[in-house]
């Protein structure tokens, strides 16, 4: 697929929970775009502090200079959450009328959910809110995708698949292969594509 | 080849870590030293993955201040070294730098602190740059990544030229952040470790590494500090962008440059507000600071956590008042900024709307709206430890070992993941009252357990993790048993230092380099200074629970129990579940069970839920680890293992 080169900064937020893979799948995203000639500032933070708690990583993408680790309330061009609570949370802080976002539909409930002290938001609640608060949102199975191929922590390449096929940046299947190349094994390489294309598959 | 090694001039996306370890590969760096600690980690395990290619020791060392006398010894033999550590690590290493400092150093030394504004992951928010201050080091603060591999190879060069320690001080959002760097030679090292001791006791070069003579060497070190000053003046590091008569100057350094520039695009007042970013924080070139206070009469400072700069910038200002006039600054005294807790970029710009008297453009009100509204669905995600941690186990245990002794027993707390036992106290079940830093837990154990005598009668338990038994436990505990504190010690060993990524430890027989050394064993160092002695398995709550009971009753003595069991994150176990764990919905009475939903309400596992419709426990496939503890609790035993 060809696609043009953008002009200005866009910045995406990779959210989810700990141990799902974020961080994983914010540097093989950034690594894609730092190879077709972006600047890429990856922010996020690791450590006790997401030990089964909510986890973020900033992308700004820059056709020329670094930027801040941190993107600005109500700035966000796009959203990708490997849970969608997290997704809605992210949503309500760096959402504006133009975000747009692609959440994973499968929940993990917070601790407090669990113990019955609080309430996790309704499938349809959190779509209606996706609803008002962005230009586009598709919302997909990701995790069954993943457990179909023999691994719930695939979830995270089943969202880079589905990113790229939403056209919102400019990566595509070649320049993933290329990039995973660099840190997998062949028979992981090969898994990780098939995790690739069914994300894809899951974007109408 | 790793990305660290890359060849001169290929572009790379690093973590800033990666380019601080890159740095000091280009600076021909030959031993580097740490301990683990987040924001810092990641420095010391590159390096250790190219040890053998690049001909370097690597050493987790046992605390900081290890850390840095074992790269000090590299730099008095000649060698360029470094030791890496987290904020508070400089406060463990501060008494060997004070005596350092002020022997000097050979070899180029640079000490680096990865500090965490905000406590993202640590239980402070400590600042290292006072000790920039305090004991005359020459203090550089990379602002993106280029710097941070530039910086660091920059401060080897001038440990070498002043003879003492730079220090590079680097923050989360640079340290665990990412950006392009593009890479720069890796030299072939000739150097020969050697160390001199012959020549007189002020040649720092060939004479006695001693602090004394005291005063002759500390004037000495202020004349070379001098000439720091001078090259700092010089600096490419240090630079102004703006307009040449701006309306308000902001001052900086580090991340929080990228935050400044970020909110002065964002509000469009690049015509208006002028950014000095300076990467050579202490000492103060005065010459440049003069040049550009000149320019204005307002002037922001921005920074984190706490007033460094702006106190060095006023302290110069006041003595150039005769030239410069009177500034009005703001910044953290003023309160326009918060002196506690990290920046960002919405913090810097309501700052600009403030003194510029601007506004930032809104959302939508009915956005605004809509969006307050989505918000008041979320419910928080606490932290917890993760499905199959034995720590839950542990913790269980310990709370169950209390309520059976019945006198209010509590358990001092340490510095690891089980720190969210205090963090979070239903997550350690309520027993965790004390926390503060590492080996603390043992210290205060050891002073509760001497006020017997003054009435106190609870039982007084505490814990620590296997890496921190070694860095601060030991001392502790030799105290508590040399002065009779009867106290019930737990060593939460899950093999490595798990919290910040599985770093060895002394316990290991595996070193940062992957070479086989010989492991310390805790229980033979407890026996060893006369503390009765126990080791369990978390996961066996029976056996544990027995060990806990009698040793609570067991009076008079030091107590160690040793619950050993590997991180559910560790390599060997990640992904491989012990057992498939299911709810047998046949036998789980759900809420007309007497339990009181013990499962769910109380051990709070993040793969043991509750179905809201059919009232009854379930097990989370994609989240549960197998460990198995759920079964031992269920009283229906409805909890099977498949």
């Amino acid at each position: 697929m060809k696609r043009t080169r953008q002009k200005e900064t866009k910045n995406l937020i990779l959210t989810g929970v700990g141990g799902q893979g974020n961080v994983m799948a914010s540097r093989t995203l950034a690594g894609m775009l730092v190879d077709a000639g972006y600047i890429v500032t990856i922010g996020e933070t690791f450590g006790m502090s997401q030990r089964g708690g909510s986890v973020m990583s900033h992308l700004r993408i820059s056709p020329d200079s670094v930027k801040s680790p941190q993107i600005p309330r109500g700035e966000a061009d796009v959203i990708v959450a490997l849970e969608p609570l997290e997704a809605l949370r992210v949503l309500t802080v760096y959402g504006n009328p133009q975000v747009c976002v692609l959440s994973n539909a499968r929940p993990a409930y917070p601790i407090g959910v669990i113990t019955g002290e609080l309430s996790y938001p309704s499938g349809e609640n959190i779509q209606v809110a996706f609803q008002r608060l962005s230009k586009a949102f598709w919302i997909i199975d990701a995790t069954s995708a993943a457990l179909a191929l023999g691994n719930p922590v695939l979830s995270n390449i089943v969202m880079i698949g589905a990113l790229a096929k939403t056209g919102l940046l400019p990566i595509d299947r070649r320049m993933f292969e290329k990039e995973i190349k660099k840190t997998l094994a062949a028979d992981k390489c090969a898994v990780n594509l098939k995790a690739y294309d069914a994300g894809g598959g899951m974007i109408k | 080849m790793t990305k660290l090694l890359s060849p001169a001039k290929s572009k790379v996306l690093f973590l800033g870590n990666e380019a601080i370890a890159r740095g000091a590969l280009e600076a021909g760096v030959s031993v580097a030293t740490g301990y683990p600690g987040t924001p810092s980690s990641e420095v010391i395990e590159s390096l250790a993955h190219v040890a053998s290619e690049r001909n370097l020791y690597v050493e987790w060392s046992v605390n900081e201040k290890v850390a840095l006398e074992v790269a000090a010894a590299a730099s008095f033999a000649g060698l360029r070294s470094m030791a890496v550590m987290k904020q508070n690590g400089v406060n463990v290493a501060s008494d060997f730098l004070l005596h350092l400092t002020a022997s000097g150093t050979r070899g180029g030394l640079v000490l680096v602190s990865c500090e965490d504004p905000g406590a993202l992951s640590s239980v402070n928010e400590g600042e290292s740059r006072y000790f920039a201050r305090m004991l005359e080091m020459p203090l550089l603060e990379p602002s993106d990544f280029q710097e941070a591999k530039d910086l660091t190879k920059w401060a080897f060069e001038l440990s070498e030229q002043i003879g003492n320690v730079v220090m590079l001080r680097s923050v989360t959002r640079m340290s665990h952040a990412s950006g392009n760097v593009i890479c720069g030679k890796l030299p072939v090292k000739s150097r020969k470790a050697h160390f001199e001791y012959d020549g007189s006791v002020m040649d720092s070069s060939r004479g006695p590494m001693i602090s004394t003579p005291v005063v002759a060497k500390h004037l000495l070190h202020q004349e070379k500090l001098k000439d720091i000053e001078a090259l700092f003046e010089k600096s490419p590091f240090n630079r102004y962008v703006g307009p040449g008569k701006p309306e308000l100057l902001i001052i900086t350094s580090s991340a929080c440059f990228l935050y400044a520039e970020e909110a002065v695009e964002m509000l469009g007042l690049q015509k208006r507000v002028g950014i000095l970013k300076l990467g050579t924080t202490w000492p103060l070139p005065p010459k440049l600071l003069e040049k550009h206070l000149r320019k204005t009469k307002k002037i922001l400072i921005v920074e984190e956590v706490l007033p460094f700069l702006e106190e060095n910038v006023k302290v110069l200002a006041a003595s150039l008042v005769s030239r410069i006039g009177i500034n009005t600054f703001y910044g953290k005294y003023d309160e326009m900024l918060p002196s506690a807790g990290e920046l960002n970029p919405d913090i810097v710009a309501a700052a600009l709307c403030h003194i510029l008297k601007v506004k930032r453009k809104t959302l939508p009100a009915n956005y605004l709206n809509d969006s307050q509204k989505a918000a008041a669905l979320i419910p928080v995600r606490e932290q917890t430890f993760c499905a199959g941690c034995p720590h839950r186990a542990s913790f269980w245990n310990i709370h169950n070992a209390i309520a059976l002794d019945g006198r209010k027993g509590f358990v001092c707390g340490d510095i690891g993941c089980y720190s969210m036992a205090a963090l979070s106290p239903a997550t350690g079940y309520h027993t965790m009252p004390t926390l503060h830093s590492m080996g603390s837990g043992t210290g205060l154990a050891s002073g509760f357990a001497k006020l017997a005598q003054f009435g106190l009668d609870q039982p007084i338990l505490t814990v620590c993790g296997d890496s921190t038994f070694y860095h601060a436990v030991i001392p502790a505990l030799i105290n508590a048993q040399h002065n009779r504190a009867d106290i019930t010690f737990i060593v939460l060993d899950n093999a490595g230092t798990a919290m910040t990524g599985f770093q060895p430890h002394p316990g290991l027989a595996i070193s940062a380099m992957k070479e086989v050394v010989p492991a310390v064993d805790i229980a033979a160092i407890c026996s060893a200074i006369g503390a009765k002695v126990a080791v369990s398995d978390p996961f066996d709550l029976e056996t544990t629970g027995k060990i806990l009971t009698s040793f609570l009753a067991d009076k008079g003595l030091l107590k160690v129990l040793i619950l050993r069991q590997a991180c559910a994150l560790s390599p060997e176990k990640k992904g491989k579940k012990i057992f498939d764990v299911k709810v047998n919905e046949s036998l789980c009475l759900g809420d007309a069970c007497g339990c009181n939903r013990l499962c769910t309400r109380v051990f709070r596992c993040p793969a043991l839920t509750w179905d809201r419709t059919t009232k009854k426990a379930v097990v989370d496939e994609v989240i549960c680890a197998g460990c198995g503890v759920c079964v031992s609790i269920c009283p229906q035993k409805a909890i099977i293992k498949l």
